[in-house]
């Protein structure tokens, strides 16, 4: 750090130092000073306190003494929870003193929800209205620390008029200017744009500076948000700017700093010109001129050695390169700016590396000066490594991020992979998810993309992220001509004595799915290979143990001769019996399967991974969140429209056929997956039985399939209800009489938060006389990767026909979403079955013969007649199925009984399919003719 | 915007604080300590940028310090300031107070944290700059001390007479 110009402030040792009360705590005597000083602390606050609550009036001097000491002692970071009232009372006085101690206190101890606020407000009102100029100096400081929304209302309308009154001290328009701006942080709903904002922008043609520096900061504010209002700033800021830079270095007297003419207002007016687009060519002239004055003086000789002379004249010229990049329409400044920032980049000042760096990274997403920063890359590489400061390496990382593009990947790859070795801790995640979004960014050729991922977790295991191994793995799927060389590259890597456990997981992966493709080679035979992954298997932890178990069922049916070795693993006690329940389910399933299965089921179980669906790139996403929105957004977004989509190819088919079970198709999928491939969902019993009911029809594309999606929940309760890129919504559902519950599940699919996630069931007004829902909102954040339930009890009041329709909405990156989808809550739901006999069957069935009680229809089969599945949709239905009822075997009949909560209805229900026609008849009979239509309605559908 | 001016000199003891977004006391001790353990580790001649403290803010906000034999003052500040203003501006808080207090000392702050409050006042309000032109910030300063002077005779009596009493009492409190 430079030194200070100036003969050492604090650089004399601390007279009586050790006289005071809180002697300065050496380490050795820490924890015993500490003791001694909340010990004295205490007696003086009892003392204090004692005085405050005393009969005696204490005289303004007192008040001051122990006010300052309360603030001393709050300052050490002490509680002080008295003395409020009395810095109140202070505000009132006439003393200048008393008051301004009073301001100071409610400045540094009440926070702005403090009931005394409108004592406080009181007194403001009364000394903004004293003309007196330094009580309104106080004031307007006391409203702008503390800032509160009360205080926004209280005075918003007032402060306006006291800035732009003609007969207002320059002091008491600064203050105003800087007040109004903190109300307008606070609360801006509260101060309305009027006639004041056009005399504010002509602030700025005021005689002393001071007043064109807060109105400088003001506008620039004002005019974020109302751009159209305060249009008329620019030319004023630029004719302001212009005759700062061109004027001798002693006109502005004491606005001079270190002989640069007022550095704060050119920097500040600077800023104020980012808020707006290039100006109209005749006000540009007059900039750019501004632009290269500056630029030029950047080369002249420094008028004085000070640091100060320095910092002041770079203090603005990083401002103009800044406004340069925002304009980002003159090639000529793009470059001279570049130029300049690359000087700066082998400066012996660290603060202008560290500055220039910073700089460089935005100017690298210009399309004129991209190939200009690029000219820079063996600086900032050798900056990396010889740097003794982490912020400016940090900043180093940051730029070769930025300046990275397919015709120095490698070598920026390469760089950054070395000095991840020996990066500090704190920058090394961050530095790995840099390498493989660049890696796979620019990766022309994907053996290198592999090459360089499992470098990354060979050099830094320990901080390559879930997202990064899922994403290698997504990419190894997705394209096939590197599938062999990664098997091939991780067979390699894993012989290595000590390999970390982020390789185990991506080389049990990949070989479960790819192992086949080096089999050949009897260097990597199949047993081979299953011997290297179980050699580590017991390291590992039981997410990583669980993957490899899935590996070797994969392994079953990739290569039959090692099934018995695998089968002996699988059976020993260690896994059959491991206390575990994930391990000892999957050992004790993958065991099953693999000894009953047949060849042929095993290898559609067990077949390789469908291609993943193309998202935006998880990691990416994760740098977004680590380094806030802003930073990365804008750049990669720039850079994407510059090169565009590098990778980008058409669009994978969707997951294919019944390849694996569902919850592993989104294994990889942005977070929220289990952590290991093909592993069958947890908690149901037969694995195979899921592998086919679980049927990919379950994945409905978006709301058009809505009403298909509706029907197969006629029959059956559980399941997926609607999915698309960013959000599925399951089902489970239990009914019991007239009452059910259902738990709806909202899944986030993406690695964003869901913002504002209100899910609303929305009946008809018959609807909800007939049918009551009752549900609680749901969190509206909805993290990325997490699953949020909503729970829904329902009662039947009456038979009903509708269905609610359940609308979400919520805001996911800057887009609002809204979806909706019928829910299936049918009247069928509330079925009890009942079991007859023939001839009871028939007796009822007669009994129920009127007109209005039958139903019938007779339909075209949808689907093939098969006798069985007929059998489950009825009873998924809700009846019960009655044998040997019907005369003829062929025809199905079913009863039960409907539950409201205000009647029961008896139902009896005949289907008799037609084979050589391809048809249905399907008769209802019920007691009410509503019911029987519905439930017709509802079952028709089915067949 | 400047969100917080912190002084704590080696030991981290805190001597002036200043805090322009609300934040609860233990937030704000916490971020005192926090700042000081990120400014106090590095060495001597790096930059004087860093990134902030989680508390305050993390990479959105950068702490921008500088280092006075016994005491660090560190800006934190968004990214709407410029890094070498903000250094420039420490340094003429520093001259200033140098200005007012003739040879500044640590314990100048410690006795007199009204007055560093004041000064501070001139220069930033709201957490915006308000005044770069020490002439003018000394300036007011003195019409400051020239107002309390000036109050009724009776107290300016009792306040020269006490000063002396009461700084002895205050080092023995």
């Amino acid at each position: 750090m430079e030194s200070p110009g100036l003969t050492f402030p604090f650089g004399t040792e601390l007279r009586c130092h050790t006289l005071f009360f809180c002697c300065e705590a050496t380490p050795e005597s820490e924890g015993k000073s500490k003791e001694a000083e909340i010990k004295r602390i205490n007696k003086e606050l009892a003392n204090i306190r004692s005085k405050f609550k005393g009969d005696k009036a204490l005289d303004g001097y007192s008040k001051k003494k122990y006010v300052c000491k309360l603030l001393f002692i709050f300052l050490l970071g002490h509680d002080i929870d008295f003395g409020h009232m009395e810095a109140v009372n202070l505000l009132s006085s006439n003393r200048y003193t008393e008051k301004q101690i009073g301001y100071l206190f409610i400045s540094v101890l009440v926070n702005s929800n403090s009931e005394l606020i409108r004592l406080i407000n009181n007194a403001i009102k009364n000394d903004l209205a004293s003309r007196n100029p330094t009580f309104m100096g106080l004031a307007l400081h006391c409203i702008a620390n503390v800032g509160s929304r009360e205080m926004a209302e209280a005075f918003a309308g007032e402060i306006p008029k006291i800035l732009v009154a003609g007969d207002t001290m320059d002091s008491v328009k600064q203050s105003a200017a800087l007040c109004l701006l903190r109300l307008y942080r606070t609360s801006p709903d509260l101060v309305p744009m009027g006639d004041w904002t056009s005399r504010v922008v002509h602030l700025l043609n005021d005689q002393h500076l001071g007043v064109v520096t807060a109105a400088t900061s003001l506008i620039t504010t004002l005019a974020q948000k109302n751009p159209e209002e305060f249009k008329t700033s620019v030319s004023l800021a630029v004719s302001r700017l212009s005759r700062i830079v061109t004027s001798a270095s002693t006109d502005l007297q004491d606005y001079t700093y270190y002989f640069v003419p007022a550095p704060w207002l050119s920097v500040k007016l600077l800023r104020l010109l980012q808020c707006y687009p290039p100006p109209d060519p005749a006000v540009r002239g007059r900039l750019t001129e501004c632009l290269e004055t500056i630029l030029n003086k950047a080369q002249e000789p420094p008028k004085s050695k000070k640091v100060q002379h320095s910092n002041a004249k770079n203090a603005v010229l990083f401002e103009a390169i800044s406004l340069i990049i925002h304009h980002d329409s003159e090639p000529n400044l793009l470059v001279r700016a570049c130029n300049q920032l690359g000087q700066f980049l082998q400066h012996r000042e660290t603060n202008l590396r560290y500055l220039a760096l910073e700089s460089m990274c935005t100017l690298a997403s210009s399309e004129f000066s991209h190939e200009a920063v690029k000219t820079h890359i063996e600086t900032v590489i050798n900056a990396l490594k010889t740097e003794r400061d982490v912020s400016v390496r940090q900043r180093a990382v940051d730029l070769l991020y930025a300046m990275c593009d397919r015709s120095n990947a490698q070598q920026i790859v390469a760089e950054m992979l070395s000095y991840l070795e020996t990066a500090d801790y704190s920058i090394r995640e961050e530095i790995v998810l840099k390498v493989a979004i660049l890696a796979e960014k620019y990766a022309v050729d994907y053996t290198w993309y592999v090459d360089t991922i499992l470098n990354l977790i060979r050099i830094a295991g320990d901080y390559v992220s879930e997202e990064v191994w899922y994403r290698v793995i997504q990419i190894v799927i997705n394209r096939d001509d590197v599938q062999g060389y990664a098997a091939k590259t991780v067979f390699e890597a894993l012989q290595a004595p000590a390999c970390h456990e982020n390789l185990v997981k991506v080389g049990g992966y990949i070989l479960g799915e790819f192992g086949n493709l080096i089999a050949g080679d009897p260097r990597s035979s199949p047993l081979i290979q299953f011997n290297l992954l179980h050699s580590k298997f017991h390291l590992c932890s039981v997410p990583t143990r669980a993957l490899l178990l899935s590996t070797y069922i994969k392994f079953v049916n990739l290569f039959p001769e090692v099934k018995t070795t695998i089968q002996d693993v699988l059976r020993s006690d260690s896994q059959l019996k491991n206390a575990d329940v994930e391990l000892q389910q999957r050992a004790v399933e993958y065991l099953r399967l693999s000894t009953v299965a047949s060849t042929d089921i095993l290898a559609t179980v067990l077949e390789e991974m469908p291609p993943f669906p193309e998202r935006e790139s998880s990691i990416l996403a994760k740098l977004k969140k680590k380094k806030g929105p802003n930073t990365v957004t804008d750049l990669e977004e720039a850079k994407r429209e510059r090169s565009a989509d590098v990778n980008g190819g058409p669009e994978p088919a969707p997951a294919s056929a019944a390849s694996t079970p569902s919850p592993s198709a989104d294994l990889l999928g942005l977070g929220a997956a289990p952590p290991a491939p093909a592993g069958p969902p947890p908690s149901s019993g037969g694995l195979l039985v899921d592998v086919f009911s679980d049927s990919p029809s379950a994945v409905a594309p978006l709301a058009p399939g809505s009403e298909d999606n509706f029907a197969r929940f006629v029959c059956k309760n559980n399941g997926v209800l609607f999915e698309n890129q960013l959000l599925q919504i399951g089902l489970k559902s239990e009914f019991r009489q007239n009452l059910g519950r259902m738990f709806i599940f909202y899944g986030n699919k993406t690695s964003t938060q869901f913002l504002n996630f209100t899910p609303t069931l929305i009946c008809s007004d018959d609807l909800q006389t007939n049918l009551s829902l009752q549900t609680k909102p749901v969190d509206p954040t909805v993290d990325g990767g997490a699953q949020v339930q909503q729970i829904v009890n329902i009662e039947c009041v009456c038979d009903f026909t509708e269905a609610p329709v359940l609308n979400i909405q919520f805001r996911y990156g800057g887009t609002f979403q809204n979806v909706s989808v019928k829910l299936p809550i049918t009247l069928n739901k509330f079925f009890q079955p009942t079991e007859m006999a023939s001839q009871d069957f028939f007796q009822r069935w007669k009994q129920l013969s009127s007109p209005q009680q039958e139903v019938q229809n007779i339909f075209k089969a949808k689907h093939p007649m098969d006798t069985e599945i007929t059998k489950a949709k009825i009873i998924g239905f809700g009846s019960a199925l009655l044998e040997d009822v019907d005369p003829n075997p062929a025809n199905f009949v079913g009863a039960g009984i409907i539950h409201t909560k205000t009647t029961q209805i008896g139902c009896l229900l005949r289907l008799e399919p037609n084979l050589q026609a391809q048809m249905y008849r399907l008769t209802l009979r019920t007691s009410k003719e509503t019911v029987s239509q519905r439930l017709c309605e509802l079952l028709s559908e089915q067949f | 915007m400047i969100k917080a001016i912190l002084i704590f000199n080696n030991h981290g003891k805190p001597r002036l604080s200043k805090f322009y977004q609300p934040y609860s006391e233990d937030t704000q001790q916490q971020i005192i300590r926090e700042t000081f353990h990120l400014v106090s580790k590095r060495d001597e001649n790096v930059c004087n940028f860093l990134e902030g403290g989680l508390l305050i803010g993390g990479s959105d906000n950068k702490l921008i310090y500088r280092h006075y034999a016994t005491l660090y003052f560190v800006f934190c500040v968004d990214s709407s300031e410029s890094e070498l203003g903000i250094l420039d501006l420490i340094q003429v808080f520093v001259e200033t107070l140098d200005k007012c207090f003739e040879n500044v000392c640590e314990l100048d702050l410690i006795f007199h944290v009204d007055k560093v409050h004041n000064i501070l006042a001139e220069m930033v309000m709201g957490g915006m700059v308000l005044e770069t032109n020490m002439n003018e910030i000394v300036t007011q300063i003195d019409a400051q001390n020239k107002l309390e002077k000036s109050e009724p005779p009776v107290m300016e009596v009792h306040l020269q007479k006490s000063t002396l009493l009461e700084r002895k009492r205050f080092l023995h409190l």
